[in-house]
């Protein structure tokens, strides 16, 4: 059991709060930068993978985690920085510009999305983003002349001046800065009064009102900034996939992305990471189970969808907390052993909350 | 002439659409929130009517209500399992839920050899006929979906006016609480509502299926029922069905007067204009939330 005996008001707002955060991050650090000399190029490319789905997901944890907002059709601003980046880049326009512009008009497309948001809530938001989602998808495959359509855009390696980062490692490194620095922002922001604000919204818009926080200044600043990560986000995936096709930024996509935030853990930092890893390394772990299965079930088409309904509906039957949650318990155990009791984190029983006029 | 044409098989695509946008407004009412799982358990409503015609070889008028009150049952089991322990939480957790029961129905399907992956005609008995009226031309498909929308819209309008297990499902909808103090069960009350929803589901996937085919992702035509249920108001049972007609006619007259591509997107425009304009829907009351 570690005490933290508060001699100094700064000890309050410092990132890491004691040796153990500065041990394991500064390891968790050193191992991300020597791993491209440690794993397969395979598992490399993986691993930006998660990276480039961390940074989407950190930006929609903003918005559904700590402001309270669930948008079902995030994939959209994915697709507006992805095609953004494209044809910039495609443009001859150096990759950094490239990659703010991405940000920036993924940022006013998210205020434009934002501005119903300020009226409705609840499901309606969700209804409302959806209907958003659908809009862009079909317009990314009508609006031939920029997007090409459904025959698809290829985007080109990223580069700066007479420099491109066409390697796996190159490009590996670009994006565990990008989301080093996103990380970085976010936890900032949290601890300001932005993100306090933000947090209260969440708990109770009402007391949140009546303190003085402008509801929807700040929801309208929440879903530009999540808009803006995602739009970074989808930047680096249009890099990394090097081919840009409408149906990828689907309402699946969009569901997929709110599984990762929802199974790594609502409201945490973690969970986004946590929710990225699972999301890449979960069709890994199907592909290889399959071979222990019987043909017919291994080979059939619905397995993977059929195990991604049942993981989600196991969380949220028995870990709404996330993965986060688990290994919050399983921290909590350890810490405390052997004194930990079963009840330690049960919830407290509560009516429905209800919308509705009583 | 043409006017006409388009406004049948838009009334008769937007009665689909108001059946189940039907059990998304059910289910809200009942327990505030909503069901991602509407389209799919639609999907396996008509699987299971393609199951017991071809496979115990039922006859179309024993086949069609065995599906109804089994897909009316499954919902109960729904309920009961995953839906009814997490009650209480935060309402989108049971949207997350609802979702996660789609892809394990979908896949389930899919998952089903030979059959999953494939798609197939329901036979009824009334496929390919046609009625002639001077230059229209109508579907028996189309006329059958609009007649039994009918009918059962107005079987549900009697069973909530004046059935004892009506009334009640009004007054758990209103406040569980009171309801609860009136001696109303209102747990026993949520499952019923969830199986009328998935029975309502399945006539609507039993009267899709001529029109569309059988297959595993027909029930994405849900997605398309979430406008309909927000246009009438989300807790509105006959905006339910207007919002749907309105879907289906804009969607119908959108194909034929604008651009290609239109058609798709047209009720997602519907949805943001009423979102801005009327949030509440054409029939939605005006609540507002009280500390």
């Amino acid at each position: 059991m570690r005490f933290i005996f508060k001699t100094d008001y700064n000890q309050d707002v410092k990132l890491a709060k004691h040796g153990g955060h500065v041990f394991w991050y500064s390891l968790l650090g050193l191992l991300l930068v020597a791993a491209p000399w440690v794993v397969a190029e395979y598992w490399l490319a993986q691993l930006t993978f998660v990276l480039i789905y961390a940074v989407v997901g950190l930006g929609l944890m903003l918005l559904a985690g700590f402001t309270g907002l669930f948008s079902l059709g995030h994939a959209a601003f994915l697709g507006v920085g992805a095609y953004t980046q494209a044809v910039m880049v495609n443009a001859g326009v150096p990759f950094p510009l490239a990659l703010v512009c991405a940000g920036l008009f993924s940022a006013i497309v998210g205020v434009i999305v934002g501005l119903p948001a300020l009226r409705v809530k609840g499901i309606y938001l969700g209804m409302a983003t959806l209907a958003f989602g659908f809009i862009v998808e079909e317009g990314m495959a009508r609006w031939e002349g920029v997007t090409g359509g459904n025959t698809g855009l290829s985007v080109g390696y990223p580069a700066i001046g007479g420099w491109t980062l066409d390697s796996t490692e190159e490009f590996y490194f670009l994006c565990l800065l990008v989301t080093v620095g996103a990380t970085l922002a976010i936890v900032n922001l949290l601890r300001s009064s932005t993100g306090r604000a933000f947090v209260a919204i969440r708990d109770s818009e009402i007391s949140a009102q009546s303190m003085g926080i402008h509801l929807a200044r700040y929801k309208t600043l929440s879903f530009a900034l999540s808009a803006a990560l995602a739009g970074i986000g989808g930047a680096l995936y249009a890099h990394k996939i090097q081919f840009l096709s409408p149906e990828q930024f689907s309402i699946i996509q969009s569901i997929d992305l709110l599984l990762m935030v929802v199974i790594g853990g609502l409201g945490s930092i973690h969970g986004a990471f946590l929710g990225a890893i699972f999301l890449i390394v979960m069709p890994q772990l199907i592909s290889m189970g399959k071979d222990f299965l019987p043909a017919a079930i291994g080979g059939a088409a619905g397995l993977q969808g059929t195990v991604y309904g049942m993981v989600l509906i196991a969380f949220v039957l028995f870990e709404p907390m996330g993965l986060y949650g688990r290994w919050l318990k399983v921290r909590t155990w350890f810490q405390l052993f052997p004194f930990y009791r079963r009840g330690l984190f049960k919830r407290q029983k509560s009516f429905q909350k209800s919308d509705r006029l009583k | 002439m043409q006017l006409l044409q388009l406004l049948i098989s838009g009334v008769a695509q937007g009665c689909i659409y108001g059946l189940i946008a039907l059990g998304f407004v059910l289910i809200y009412k009942a327990t505030e929130t909503v069901s991602f799982a509407q389209g799919d358990l639609m999907m396996v409503g008509a699987f299971s009517g393609l199951a017991a015609m071809t496979l115990l070889g039922f006859s179309f008028w024993i086949a069609v209500p065995s599906a109804i009150v089994a897909m009316g049952i499954f919902g109960v089991l729904l309920e009961r399992l995953v839906i009814r322990p997490i009650l209480g939480q935060p309402a989108f957790s049971i949207v997350m839920l609802t979702i996660g029961v789609g892809y394990v129905l979908r896949g389930l399907i899919t998952m089903i050899p030979d059959v999953g992956t494939d798609t197939h005609t329901l036979p009824v008995p009334y496929a390919g006929e046609v009625l002639r009226l001077g230059t229209l031309v109508i579907a028996a498909e189309q006329m059958v979906v609009i007649g039994a929308t009918g009918i059962l819209c107005l079987s549900l309008f009697a069973m909530f006016k004046y059935s004892k297990l009506g009334i009640a499902m009004q007054a758990a909808s209103q406040n569980q609480l009171a309801a609860y103090y009136m001696g109303i069960p209102v747990k026993q009350i949520n499952g019923l509502v969830w199986g009328l929803a998935a029975a309502v589901a399945a006539v609507a996937g039993l009267l899709l299926a001529p029109i569309t085919f059988v297959h595993a992702n027909m029930g994405f035509i849900g997605l398309k029922a979430f406008p309909a249920a927000v246009v009438g108001g989300f807790g509105s049972l006959p905006g339910a069905i207007v919002g749907g007609l309105v879907i289906g006619i804009v969607e119908s007259f959108s194909g034929f007067y604008l651009p290609e591509g239109f058609k798709d997107i047209a009720p997602y425009i519907v949805v943001l204009l009423m979102l801005v304009l009327k949030p509440n829907g054409l029939f939605g009351e005006q609540l507002r939330k009280k500390v």
